[in-house]
């Protein structure tokens, strides 16, 4: 008995992995975005969802999971790009309220644009053939899909870490982010860094919407909860930070899975009850620098 | 005529209580029908409450919901499962907003800026998920339903509380009321002090404030505010539903506030009433309102950040001026 309870435990505990990895993703967005803008995407759910709804169509329409995992990203990294350049971009230097303001307006609009081409049903997703069926992990048997959920996962933060540590973008990234005014002192066009920022975010986002549409419901409102919880996991993480957006991704992951196995009804609370409690002890979250929040 | 029109202004902005009462008393009048005026004035009242830190505290939260909907609940649980009186049943629901206030202030005041819209956001999605599994007490999905009050007896006299407009004018006078509150606290020294503390926090806490205790008072009085809205709306429909709140009814006060003019008194009023009416008329064309209300809400912050109320007071200050400076006053 005692046995089977680990087994259990060590299942839940990758699940709560699976899970954590997807919030992970999202957080990780959510801050690029707000390191370098200083703008708090409050469309990123929006995002999310119409990823889920970009990947879950071009599945149907090219029938392979793999087209539209380069598709998706690329199609929602192109609506961040025309909204930051036409929608965010006349508000910078007007008060830090107004760009999450204008996301807020833009997520209503995006929802409703999801719900008028595709219904207010949503669609219906299911996990792609070749990623069906479970693993035996030694422990148990674990689903295939959502192992390759920690697995693609993995791979994103890598490339997108050598790419902000490595590449000659990553470090005017990396700069922008500390002073964008000596940035452009230096003859940096910081107004395209931004561009390429927002975009790079978004498409993120519609990333992480393409990888849990099969594990959960594709509908124009799926977004919503999902904001709250990539904001819980900003804030536990700390904002900016991108390896505080990992470890608290996975935490909230494991908090929520393992809430889940023993108080189910308490599941969707817990993880606001981490915040609260990471805010009383340290409120600049695990990662965060304590000046970065005024 | 320009004399007396200017007159009329300074009037006016000396004694605006006393305006917008006398609007008030004939606003259902105006509307095409008195439940629109009822949900003006309760919303209305929310949107002020939310200004309170918003627009005067410069503090954007993104979680009132939950004090509109502690405050129905509260009322709702104290009349169908206590069965205590309307009166009492509306106590208890301001009561208690004023202590999920005090929690989840004490909480969101640590941080600032971004942060905290972000972490309001956050503790209101626990609200939300407790009243929403406390089905015993709440409905659940389904919402707390039964918060009956078919007559108001007060003092020997008895109002017929379903007849529209009777119902108008008892809810009216809980919200002038509150109203007047909120004119007076703005006229207050406190008011100087919280609108500093948008100002610049810093040299608020230079000049002796303290800006913590002051946040956290100004948090408690605005969840006070949405919550007596929220009672009021309890009685008014006579059911709780679960949206109240949820992260969109948050986000609702937001738009009204925005929409009316920020950081004026009345704008949040005046933006609910523009909320609910195009609501009304663009319902009766399309299907598509969240989406319409989004994108006037873009236009609003891209072009119009002072909204109706602020730009149009712009504007008349900007006639007066040049009035006076013609006639040399």
């Amino acid at each position: 008995m005692a046995d089977l309870t680990l087994q259990l435990l060590a299942l839940q505990l990758m699940t709560g992995i699976a899970l954590g990895a997807l919030y992970a993703l999202l957080a990780i967005g959510l801050s690029l975005i707000f390191g370098m803008l200083t703008v708090v995407n409050f469309a990123h759910g929006a995002f999310f969802m119409v990823g889920a709804f970009f990947g879950v169509y071009a599945m149907g329409l090219t029938g392979s999971f793999w087209f539209s995992l380069v598709l998706v990203p690329l199609a929602t990294g192109a609506l961040g790009l025309v909204c930051e350049r036409f929608l965010v971009r006349p508000l910078y230097g007007r008060g830090i309220d107004y760009p999450l303001l204008l996301t807020f307006g833009l997520s209503y609009v995006l929802i409703e644009l999801m719900r008028i081409v595709f219904g207010i049903e949503g669609l219906p997703s299911s996990t792609p053939p070749e990623l069906r069926g479970s693993v035996n992990l030694g422990f148990g048997f674990f689903p295939l899909y959502r192992l390759f959920l920690i697995a693609a996962t993995a791979i994103i933060v890598l490339a997108l870490w050598l790419f902000i540590e490595k590449t000659r973008f990553g470090l005017i990234i990396r700069a922008g982010s500390r002073d964008p005014e000596i940035v452009k002192v230096l003859g940096i066009d910081i107004a395209k860094v931004w561009l390429m920022v927002f975009g790079i975010g978004t498409a993120i986002a519609g990333l992480s919407g393409l990888l849990a549409a099969p594990t959960r419901a594709v509908n124009p409102e799926m977004g919503i909860p999902i904001l709250a919880e990539s904001f819980v996991v900003t804030v536990v993480g700390g904002m900016g930070s991108l390896p505080g957006a990992v470890v608290a991704g996975l935490l909230v992951g494991i908090v929520f899975s393992m809430t889940s196995l023993f108080a189910p009804e308490y599941a969707e609370m817990s993880i606001f009850v981490l915040m609260a409690v990471v805010l009383l002890i340290r409120p600049q979250g695990l990662f965060g620098k304590a000046g970065l929040m005024s | 005529m320009g004399h007396f029109i200017h007159h009329a202004i300074e009037r006016i902005r000396q004694h605006r209580m006393l305006a917008t009462t006398a609007f008030l008393l004939v606003f259902p009048f105006l509307m095409p029908y008195e439940t629109l005026a009822i949900n003006i004035l309760i919303f209305g009242l929310y949107a002020v409450g939310f200004n309170l830190l918003f627009g005067y505290t410069g503090m954007l939260s993104f979680g009132h919901a939950a004090f509109l909907g502690v405050g129905s609940y509260l009322t709702g649980i104290a009349v169908v499962h206590a069965g205590w009186p309307w009166w009492a049943a509306i106590v208890v629901g301001v009561m208690s907003s004023c202590v999920a206030g005090v929690v989840i202030g004490y909480l969101a005041i640590r941080t600032r800026g971004i942060y905290f819209s972000m972490v309001t956001l956050a503790l209101a999605q626990i609200v939300y998920f407790g009243f929403y599994k406390a089905e015993r007490w709440t409905g659940g999905e389904n919402g707390l339903r039964g918060v009956k009050v078919d007559v108001i007896s007060l003092l020997g006299f008895r109002i017929d509380f379903l007849n529209p407009l009777s119902k108008y004018y008892v809810i009216l006078v809980f919200v002038l009321l509150a109203l007047w509150l909120v004119s007076r606290l703005l006229n207050s020294p406190f008011g100087a002090v919280i609108e500093s503390i948008r100002e610049n926090e810093k040299r608020a806490a230079a000049c002796g404030y303290n800006v913590a205790q002051s946040k956290l008072l100004v948090f408690v009085l605005s969840a006070g505010i949405c919550g007596l809205a929220g009672a009021l709306r309890a009685l008014h429909l006579s059911i709780v539903p679960i949206d109240s709140l949820h992260y969109l009814q948050s986000g609702q006060a937001v738009m009204m506030c925005l929409l009316g003019g920020m950081g004026t008194f009345l704008g949040p009023f005046v933006g609910a009433a523009v909320f609910l009416y195009l609501e009304d008329v663009v319902t009766n064309v399309t299907r598509y309102w969240m989406g319409v209300v989004g994108l006037v809400f873009m236009i609003f912050v891209l072009f119009f950040p002072k909204g109706v109320w602020g730009t149009t007071l712009d504007w008349i200050a900007r006639w007066q001026r040049k009035y006076a400076g013609k006639e040399g006053l």
